[in-house]
C-alpha cells in the first residue's frame, strides 16, 4: 500500500534539523556552551513557532466566521512554497512579483476550496464539514503530487544564507524574515479587523451570524473571504518557511496538526492567543527534539495538543463560554 | 432502522460461501479471492466504525492506531518470544482495549472538531511510535516472518481457507453488532446522537456508552490487525498512517455510515478500488479517494445504501 499521507521525519525535514547540521559543523570549529546551545535552540523553535503561529491565525479566521475547522489549511502553505517555486526558481520571476502571484494564486485555491467543498453541502453538520475539508485536503496534496512531484524543493533565501553569530547561536537571516512576516501578518489583521468596514463585518459574523445577516452582512461573502484571507497567510508561511525547511507535496497535513495544537492551546478563536501557542508549541518543538529524542520531532506537538484537549480545550486565552455557546 | 431484515443477511452469507467457488472457476477474477481476505479484514474495523460513528455519532480519525497495535502485538510475540498465535491475538485485543479505554475516557469528552483531532493526534503518534521504537518493531522496515494461522493441526495456509476464517469473524462480528444495534444499548447510542442533553435527562449514561463503543470497535480493529498481519506474514508502519485512518473514514462514508450494511459495501468497494481498480490510475489515486469522498459527502450524505431511498423519492415526486 502506498502511504502518501506519511508523516515521517524525513532527513532533511524541518530547520531543527538544518541547525543540528550547523551545530555539528561549528563544533568542530569551536566548542560550544550549554547556554549557547539553549539559546539556538530558542531561536529556531521561535522560528518553527510562527509558522505554526500564522498556521493557527488561519484557522481562527475560518472558525472565527464559520465554526469550521478547515482541515486543509497546512495544504495552503505546502502550495505557497511549491508555486513559490516555480515562480521564482523554475520561471525566474522576481522575489517580490513571484511572492505577490504566490499569493494571489494560493487565495484563489482557498476560494475554490468554499466554493466547491463547502458551499455545496446541502445540511452541513459537524462531521460531514470535517470530512469535506479532509477530503479538499487530499485532493490538493493529491494534486500537487502530480504537478511536483515527490521531491524537496528549495527556494533561494530572501536575503543570503550567510548566519549572524549571537551569543554563540548561529541565526540565518530567513529565520528573521519569518518572524518579521509573522509580525506584519499580526498588525495587519488586528488593523483589518478593528478598523475596515468588512473586518468589523467579518468579526460580527463571528459573534452571531444570524444577527449580522440581519444587519444586512452579506454572511456567505464573508465566509469565502474568510477563506481566501486564511489561504493567502497561508501562502505566505509556506514562502517564508521554504527556504529554510524545504518543502514536499505531502507537509500538508502535519502542519496543520500542529497549527491546530498552537490554535487550541492558544485558546480557539483568539488571534493574540494563536501566537502564543505557535511559539510555545514550536519551542517545545525544538528543545525535544534537541534535548529528548530527535525521531520523535513531531510527536512533541501532538502530545501537547492532547494533553491541552484532555485538561484544557479551551486553551490559555480562550474564553469557555465561546467553547460552550459554539453550535458543537 | 431499528430492525435488521434477515434475508439480505441470509443471501449475503450464501454469496460469501460461494465465493472463492466462483472465482475459483473465472479466470479473470480468479485473484478476487485475495482481495475479498483484505476486504473482510477492513471490513471488521469499518462494522465497530459504522457503530461508532453512524450510530454514535463519534467521530475518530485514529483507528489505524488500534489495528496496528493489533497487528505489531500479534508480530512482536509470535516473531521476537515464539508464542502461539491465538493467544497473541487475544493479548492484542486486551491491549488495544486498555489504550483505548485510556485514550477514550478524556477523548470521548471532547466533541466536534475536537475529539477529530484528537484522535486523529493519537493515531500519528501511534504511527512514529511503529517507527521509531525500533528494537520492539523492526522501525520502518517492518517485521518480516510473523507465523501464519493453524487451529487443532488444521492450517489456514491458501488464500480460501484464510477466507472462510477472516469472514467467520466477520460474520460473528456483524451478528454480535446487529443484536447491539437492536438492543437498549442500540437505542442509547441513537439517543446520544440525536441530543445528549436529551439522552442524559433520560438516564443514558452517556460517557459510558460512548466509551463502550469505542472500546468495542478498537477491539475489532485490533483483531483485523492480527488477522492482516498473520496472513501477510510482513508489516510495516506505512500501513497504519494517517491515510489508512482517512481511508476507513471514506470506507465508512462511501457506504453510508447510518447502516451497518454501509460498513461492508464500503469496505469492499474502496479494498477493490485500491488494490485492483486504481492501479490504472497509479499517481492520481489519492485524488481519486478524494474525489470520491467530497462527491459522497456533498451529493450522497448517506452515503451508497441510501441510494434506493433517492430513487425511491424521485418517483414519488
Amino acid at each position: 500500500m502506498t502511504d502518501p499521507f506519511n508523516c515521517m521525519p524525513k532527513i532533511c525535514e524541518g530547520g531543527v534539523f538544518a541547525i543540528l547540521t550547523f551545530l555539528i559543523q561549528y563544533r568542530q570549529m569551536e566548542t560550544i556552551t550549554l547556554e549557547s546551545q539553549l539559546f539556538q535552540y530558542l531561536i529556531t523553535g521561535v522560528t518553527v513557532g510562527s509558522t505554526y503561529a500564522i498556521v493557527a491565525i488561519g484557522f481562527n479566521i475560518i472558525y472565527g466566521v464559520t465554526e469550521i475547522i478547515n482541515f486543509a489549511q497546512g495544504e495552503f502553505v505546502m502550495l505557497g512554497g511549491l508555486i513559490m517555486v516555480s515562480f521564482h526558481v523554475a520561471l525566474g520571476l522576481p522575489l517580490i512579483l513571484a511572492f505577490l502571484a504566490t499569493v494571489t494564486l494560493v487565495t484563489l485555491v482557498g476560494m475554490l476550496l468554499d466554493r466547491l467543498a463547502i458551499r455545496p453541502i446541502r445540511r452541513p453538520s459537524v462531521l460531514t464539514l470535517i470530512i469535506a475539508t479532509i477530503a479538499a485536503s487530499i485532493i490538493i496534496k493529491g494534486a500537487a503530487m502530480l504537478i511536483w512531484g515527490k521531491d524537496f524543493f528549495d527556494l533561494p533565501a530572501f536575503s543570503g544564507r550567510n548566519p549572524i553569530t549571537v551569543l554563540g547561536a548561529v541565526i540565518q537571516p530567513q529565520y528573521l524574515w519569518v518572524i518579521g512576516f509573522l509580525i506584519i501578518i499580526v498588525v495587519i489583521l488586528t488593523i483589518f479587523f478593528n478598523k475596515t468596514i468588512i473586518g468589523k463585518a467579518m468579526s460580527a459574523c463571528a459573534d452571531n451570524a444570524d444577527a449580522a445577516s440581519l444587519a444586512g452582512i452579506n454572511v456567505k461573502r464573508m465566509i469565502l473571504l474568510s477563506f481566501a484571507l486564511s489561504a493567502g497567510i497561508g501562502a505566505v508561511a509556506g514562502i517564508t518557511v521554504t527556504p529554510i525547511s524545504l518543502m514536499e507535496y505531502d507537509r500538508g497535513a502535519m502542519l496543520a496538526v500542529k497549527g491546530f495544537g498552537a490554535a487550541v492551546l492558544g485558546g480557539l478563536g483568539s488571534f493574540p492567543g494563536a501566537v502564543i501557542g505557535g511559539l510555545i508549541i514550536g519551542t517545545i518543538e525544538s528543545f525535544g527534539t534537541g534535548l529528548i529524542h530527535s525521531g520523535y520531532k513531531d510527536a512533541f506537538a501532538l502530545i501537547v495538543l492532547m494533553v491541552v484537549l484532555f485538561i484544557k480545550p479551551s486553551g490559555l486565552l480562550g474564553s469557555v463560554e465561546i467553547s460552550k455557546f459554539k453550535r458543537f | 432502522m431499528l430492525r435488521i431484515a434477515k434475508l439480505p443477511i441470509a443471501v449475503f452469507t450464501v454469496l460469501i460461501i460461494i465465493f472463492p467457488w466462483v472465482a475459483r472457476e473465472i479466470s479473470a477474477i480468479s485473484h478476487y479471492t485475495d482481495i475479498m481476505v483484505f476486504a473482510g479484514i477492513y471490513c471488521l474495523i469499518t462494522i465497530g466504525l459504522s457503530l461508532l460513528m453512524g450510530y454514535a455519532g463519534q467521530i475518530s480519525i485514529g483507528h489505524a492506531a488500534f489495528f496496528g497495535i493489533g497487528a505489531y502485538v500479534s508480530a512482536i510475540l509470535t516473531v521476537r518470544y515464539g508464542l502461539n498465535p491465538w493467544p497473541c491475538m487475544l493479548i492484542g485485543m486486551i491491549v488495544t482495549a486498555v489504550v483505548a479505554i485510556l485514550v477514550g475516557t478524556p477523548s470521548l469528552k471532547l466533541k466536534g472538531h475536537y475529539l477529530a483531532m484528537a484522535t486523529l493526534a493519537f493515531g500519528v503518534i501511534i504511527y512514529i511510535i511503529f517507527n521509531e521504537e525500533v528494537e520492539w518493531t523492526g522501525g520502518p522496515d517492518g517485521m518480516p516472518g510473523i507465523p501464519g494461522l493453524s487451529l487443532f493441526g488444521f492450517e489456514f495456509d491458501s488464500v480460501v481457507r484464510y477466507f472462510y476464517l477472516v469472514w467467520g469473524f466477520v460474520f460473528a462480528a456483524f451478528i454480535f453488532t446487529i443484536n447491539v444495534i437492536q438492543s437498549g444499548t442500540g437505542r442509547a447510542l441513537r439517543a446520544i446522537h440525536a441530543s445528549e442533553p436529551a439522552a442524559s435527562a433520560m438516564g443514558v449514561d452517556i460517557s459510558r456508552f460512548k466509551i463502550m463503543v469505542f472500546v468495542y470497535s478498537a477491539i475489532l480493529a485490533s483483531l483485523a490487525g492480527s488477522l492482516y498481519a498473520h496472513y501477510l506474514n510482513f508489516i510495516n508502519p506505512s500501513t497504519f498512517d494517517l491515510f489508512f485512518s482517512i481511508k476507513l473514514l471514506i470506507m465508512i462514508a462511501l457506504g453510508g455510515m447510518h447502516n451497518i450494511w454501509g460498513a461492508i459495501i464500503g469496505a469492499g468497494l474502496i479494498t477493490f478500488l485500491s488494490y485492483e481498480w486504481l492501479y490504472y490510475f497509479e499517481e492520481l489515486e489519492v485524488v481519486v479517494y478524494g474525489a470520491i469522498l467530497l462527491i459522497v459527502t456533498i451529493f450522497l450524505p448517506h452515503g451508497l445504501v441510501g441510494v434506493p431511498g433517492i430513487i425511491r423519492s424521485w418517483f414519488r415526486s
